[in-house]
């Protein structure tokens, strides 16, 4: 949680500051708050969460995490020329701005824009379903 | 010399890992959400330093976009995760591994 936070003031230096205000909404208010009500619904009793801990597959996905990061560093280091070259340009007035960011939103990106419109119905026709087929 | 683009990759890079750690190790179904999200938000901060280091606001929109797919799949996911608890009373992720309802 702490970590959402973070990555939001981590916007803010990056002059993002529309994507800092939408990073605190959706994820504190929205996402967190929800799996708060989850927890609270499900009223979990200790013994559901009695299940030992996985062994052999803790070794196996530490190897794996380990491998992801040396080969995300290795392709870095491929293009660590390219890399270098950025430089942190100087930004226009309105970068990162609610006025920018929704200009490009509603004129080069609208055909995205819409189609998640059309996911989140999808989302919500889904929980609606689940949901309903528990009771019956 | 101050944060450069690299340190914003680096933070984005350990963030994912750490989430991925988590979904293949963690056994608890709501921990896997939640380290899903972590990756996520990994992904987003990559879209912004992009879109910082290109002097490009497209990396926001997107973001904006895969923050709109984040919450729409956390509500599918863990409306699953109630259906799950209320079948078998337990969050045991490898009881999920009988397809039969």
């Amino acid at each position: 949680m702490l970590t959402l936070f973070s990555t939001a003031v981590l916007f803010v230096l990056l002059q993002a500051h529309f994507a800092a205000v939408i990073q605190v909404l959706v994820y504190a208010g929205a996402i967190m708050v929800l799996f708060l009500f989850t927890v609270m619904f499900l009223n979990l009793t200790p013994e559901a969460l009695k299940f030992e801990s996985r062994n052999m597959a803790f070794k196996g996905s530490l190897l794996l995490a380990v491998l992801l990061f040396v080969g995300y560093f290795a392709a870095m280091g491929f293009q660590e020329t390219f890399l270098h070259t950025l430089a942190i340009p100087s930004v226009s007035e309105n970068f990162g701005t609610t006025e920018g960011v929704g200009k490009l939103l509603f004129t080069d990106y609208l055909l995205p824009f819409e189609l998640t419109s059309i996911l989140i119905v999808v989302a919500i026709i889904g929980v609606v379903a689940i949901a309903k087929r528990r009771e019956s | 010399m101050g944060i450069s683009v690299e340190h914003y990759f680096v933070l984005s890079a350990i963030l994912f890992v750490i989430g991925a750690y988590g979904v293949i190790s963690r056994k608890n179904l709501l921990i896997v959400l939640m380290s899903l999200e972590l990756m996520l938000n990994a992904a987003n901060l990559a879209f912004v330093t992009f879109s910082r280091a290109l002097n490009d606001m497209t990396g926001q929109v997107f973001m904006i976009m895969s923050i709109t797919v984040a919450a729409a799949e956390v509500a599918v996911g863990l409306a699953l995760v109630v259906a799950v608890y209320a079948h078998n009373e337990s969050l045991d992720i490898d009881i999920l591994k009988l397809l039969k309802g």
